[in-house]
């Protein structure tokens, strides 16, 4: 490592100090893998129309909402479980798991950090939030003054309940509504109703409606017409109570000419039993406003022989109502024992766009199976997808995705591009695009390629001194330069060291 | 399993109206075998994913929709100009008179309906033996169907070169005509063998074409999908592939309201070669599938797939290909191309290329892609004086050129792309 020794900022030509010395500090198995002792209140196991109403009731909600989860809840009951997906998921027993669970120190607002249920504070140091930030997220009253010029609101959900969310004041100020989603249902009913489940309804697909049911909190965001929201929002997930199903919501609001960059990260501690996650994200986005969506998703993958980890059974879906509206959806997954999750752009409005960046890695006994949708249904509509999914170990990877211009969509445009690399024998890596297009001035290329590590790149990274689980990760991080760019700067850093991590034991 | 109801009755409907023709021994043991496969898979239904752009109704239906023969008075029958074993089938039955004597040095060929009443036949090791291998992991229900209830075929052995290609002719006289041919190609090792089809055969056509090729053997078809607009048929192609083997299809469809081509290919020996093509032409009611199933199960193979479709006046071209390669089949070249040219608004490209990859050291790629007549194309030549009709038809040749590129004789390459050019002239205007 006697490169990395030198004094300059710039330790090989593109790779400067910072970004190595993060992916050092960052290796090591999965680094998030611990449990914090909590007192927790659960709510019984099992799920039952009882259980329904209990989450509807600890988030104080109005009657229109436990009607609405209910509603879902017995449309669920009658679905079956989605198993076309190239997955192997093991039977799920939907009564075996907590539908709710919440720190018990929430219960009363504490007033300062010596208040704070120290164990929760550990918590967020060990995940990486500073102090400051951490005074808000437990909750302390007047932290928010404190704050330094670190220019990103976060909101935490630890396990079924957000535990704080930063810079409500300011963002206030702004217009911005950036608060868990179960005090929007309250304070905002208005706003909430005209738009939950509109995007993604209710009864859209299994896991959807079971989030519909069941889901206890998230983040809802609301941008007024012509605001540029002053600083990135972000929320982190965590599981940490075992058994727990984590079901957030997330409603995204831009109203005409708003702008919004959010940010979503996930982790979860190590176990030996699988554990579920049903998240839905829905997201409008009205004249010409522009949403970008990020997502880290770092959930616990299981072990070395796939025990245990996270089943991350997902929808996101966009939609451009408005004439202009632009939505675009970053992603890196490296995380998750499975992975289902299909982020969707409804591109409606004339002239709207939708992007799909996707880094998808699965290592060890990981599955993966994700890509996205574009449905091109106004005039002179674009859209563009760029894939990259890497496989190592016995992992499989697959990209599924539609592009489908309507007959109406005249002048649309898609361009997709799903590249595949193959780290080892044992692995695979799928593409399944399907291509609908019903008029003739639409515009559709699909390009894949499926290729292994390139040797003569490795050979040339091993001459120049690295070993070669670096220079592995160098080669991939190349292979995913275009997503990683499409990446707000601060992700994009840990996007890059989490692709070395995630590669650990690929190699030799 | 069970089957649902549904398609308990649309398979017990369909079955009635069939009676299953009388065969000896090894045959009606290989019907039988097919009979139970299709009695666990049921009949395609709409809502199968594998049938999720062609609506399987009118293959499957107990009726046959009557479809008006095509009087061909304007157009030389496909292939005259080749030396070749002429076989003809009218409605799915043998026409002795009318076919050339089959003896040629090096090529045995027999009738099914003849062969399949005797106790010993070398088709017997080949019968059914790769549909039913076909049938995973996707299900083939129309093939399986097929090998029950064929009611003639012919059985083809190569073990030299052969001196002339063999050319299937069907022939559709009868508006109502429902016809279930199987044929059984072996390809000895070394051996190499040229077969031709052409014609509509029937108001409904539902045909398999087994073909196995053995080491360093090459096989080469070239079909041309008649002129009857109306007729509808479901074709299966299972190939099976030696070491050093070649193995080459190429079809071109320009009419016929529904067409569902399948072609099954494995790769099993390594170096073999496989290409798999099709140009398809589709004006109005047109409905053209070509499913492809290609698994790399040897190492340093190599496979192409080529389609391109040209649509028009709302006909609607399906394509579904897969590479699935193979954990082992290391070296794979697998390349896979899509493409349709809309001539209007009414028309639609439905698309699948699929990779689904188990080995590392491979190379494998596909594109698709979807749009009209590039208008800076056609602009460039009508300034050099190409009038626009002839522009535009000039412009859809070029785009055909990749699949057409696949046939390797030149005579059958001319035949084909006068066809082509006979029925752009003809729809163009």
């Amino acid at each position: 490592m006697a490169a990395l020794d030198t004094p300059e900022t710039e330790v090989r030509e593109g790779v400067d100090r910072e970004t190595v010395e993060a992916v050092q500090a960052m290796a090591g198995k999965y680094k998030y893998g611990w449990e914090t002792e909590i007192e927790m209140d659960f709510a019984p196991k099992g799920l039952n129309e009882d259980i329904v109403r209990l989450i509807s009731a600890k988030n104080e909600e109005p009657e229109w909402m436990t009607e609405w989860r209910l509603q879902a809840f017995r449309r669920w009951q009658q679905m079956e479980e989605p198993d076309w997906a190239l997955l192997d998921i093991p039977m799920i027993d939907y009564q075996d798991q907590f539908y709710y669970a919440k720190p018990k120190s929430m219960e009363v607002k504490p007033k300062s950090l010596d208040e704070v249920d120290p164990k929760l504070l550990a918590t967020y140091e060990k995940l990486g939030i500073p102090l400051k930030e951490q005074m808000i997220l437990a909750g302390v009253e007047g932290a928010e003054e404190a704050q330094g010029d670190r220019r990103v609101a976060v909101d935490a959900v630890f396990d079924s309940v957000s535990v704080g969310t930063t810079f409500k004041e300011e963002l206030k100020k702004a217009g911005v509504i950036f608060m868990p989603i179960s005090e929007a249902i309250r304070e905002y009913p208005d706003l909430v109703k005209k738009y939950l489940g509109s995007v993604v309804p209710q009864s859209d697909n299994f896991f959807a409606t079971l989030n519909s049911a069941v889901f206890s909190d998230g983040s809802f965001v609301y941008i007024p017409e012509g605001v540029r929201c002053p600083m990135e929002l972000s929320t982190y997930f965590r599981i940490n109570a075992e058994n727990t199903g984590q079901f957030e919501r997330t409603l995204i609001i831009a109203e005409k000419g708003a702008y919004v960059s959010y940010l979503e990260g996930c982790t979860a501690p190590k176990r030996d039993t699988a554990q579920l996650h049903a998240a839905v994200v829905e997201i409008v986005v009205l004249e010409d406003a522009e949403v970008k969506y990020s997502t880290v998703q770092n959930w616990y993958p299981g072990d070395e022989e796939g025990k245990g980890g996270i089943y991350n059974f997902v929808t996101k879906r966009a939609d451009c109502r408005g004439d202009r509206a632009k939505v675009m959806w970053t992603q890196v997954e490296t995380g998750s024992a499975i992975t289902w999750k299909y982020p969707s752009c409804i591109l409606r409005g004339n002239e709207s766009q939708g992007e799909f960046y996707s880094i998808a890695i699965a290592n060890n006994m990981q599955q993966a199976d994700t890509g996205t949708k574009m449905i091109h249904l106004g005039k002179n509509t674009r859209s563009r997808i760029v894939s990259k999914g890497i496989s190592s170990g016995k992992a499989q990877n697959t990209y599924r995705g539609l592009v489908s211009m309507h007959p109406k969509a005249a002048n649309g445009r898609n361009y997709t591009q799903c590249d595949s690399l193959l780290i080892g024998d044992k692995c695979g890596a799928h593409t399944v695009p399907y291509i609908e297009v019903k008029n003739n001035t639409s515009r559709v290329e699909h390009e894949a390629t499926t290729s292994k590590v390139d040797d003569d790149q490795l050979f040339y990274c091993r001459s120049r001194g690295m070993d070669e689980e670096e220079a592995v990760a160098l080669v991939v991080n190349g292979f995913c330069k275009e997503v990683l760019q499409a990446l707000p700067m601060e992700f994009a850093m840990e996007a890059q060291s989490l692709v070395a991590i995630s590669l650990e034991g690929s190699v030799g | 399993m069970a089957l649902p109801q549904a398609k308990e009755d649309a398979l017990a409907a369909r079955l009635e109206s069939l009676t299953k023709p009388a065969s000896g021994g090894w045959l009606s043991l290989a019907r039988g075998q097919a009979e139970a496969r299709l009695h666990e898979m049921g009949l395609p239904g709409r809502r199968d994913e594998y049938w999720r752009w062609t609506n399987p109704t009118t293959l499957i239906s107990p009726e046959v929709t009557p479809a008006a023969p095509y009087k061909p008075t304007d157009e030389a029958p496909a292939f005259d100009a080749i030396d070749r074993v002429k076989l003809v089938f009218v409605d799915g039955v043998f026409d002795a008179a009318a076919s050339d004597d089959p003896a040629m040095a090096g090529v045995e060929i027999s009738r099914l309906a003849e062969a399949g009443q005797t106790d010993v036949h070398w088709a017997r090791e080949m019968y059914g033996l790769l549909e039913a291998q076909g049938q995973s992991p996707v299900k083939r229900p129309l093939a399986a169907l097929n090998s029950a209830y064929a009611t003639d075929g012919v059985l083809i052995r190569v073990t030299g070169k052969a001196e002339k290609p063999v050319h299937l002719v069907y022939y559709h006289e009868s508006e109502t005509s429902d016809a279930i041919l199987h044929h059984c190609v072996r390809v000895e090792e070394g051996a190499e063998f040229t077969l031709l089809e052409s014609g509509p055969a029937a108001a409904r056509f539902n045909k398999v074409l087994e073909v196995e090729v053995a080491d360093r053997a090459s096989f080469h078809h070239i079909r041309t999908q008649g002129r009857d607009h109306e007729r509808r048929a479901a074709t299966h192609i299972f190939a099976r592939l030696g070491t050093e083997s070649r193995f080459k299809t190429f079809t071109v469809t320009a009419n016929g309201v529904m067409t569902r081509n399948e072609v099954v290919v494995e790769l099993t020996g390594d170096d073999a070669l496989a290409h798999v093509a099709g140009a398809a032409m589709g004006d109005g009611d047109f409905h053209h599938d070509d499913t492809v199933f290609v698994t790399h199960d040897a190492e340093r193979c190599e496979s192409r797939q080529v389609f391109k479709k040209v649509l028009r006046n709302g006909a609607e071209g399906i394509f579904q290909g897969k590479i699935l390669v193979q954990p082992g089949a290391q070296k794979t070249d697998g390349y896979q191309i899509s493409q349709s040219l809309l001539l209007d608004d009414d028309s639609q490209f439905l698309a699948k290329p699929e990779l689904e990859i188990y080995a590392d050291d491979v190379s494998c790629s596909h594109g698709s892609t979807s749009g009209a007549i590039d208008d800076t194309a056609l602009f460039y030549l009508r300034s050099r004086g190409v009038p626009e009709r002839e522009a535009q038809s000039l412009l859809v040749l070029a785009f055909l050129a990749e699949a057409l590129d696949e046939i390797e004789d030149e005579a059958i390459s001319e035949d084909i792309r006068g066809r082509l050019e006979g029925w752009l002239s003809r729809r163009m205007a």
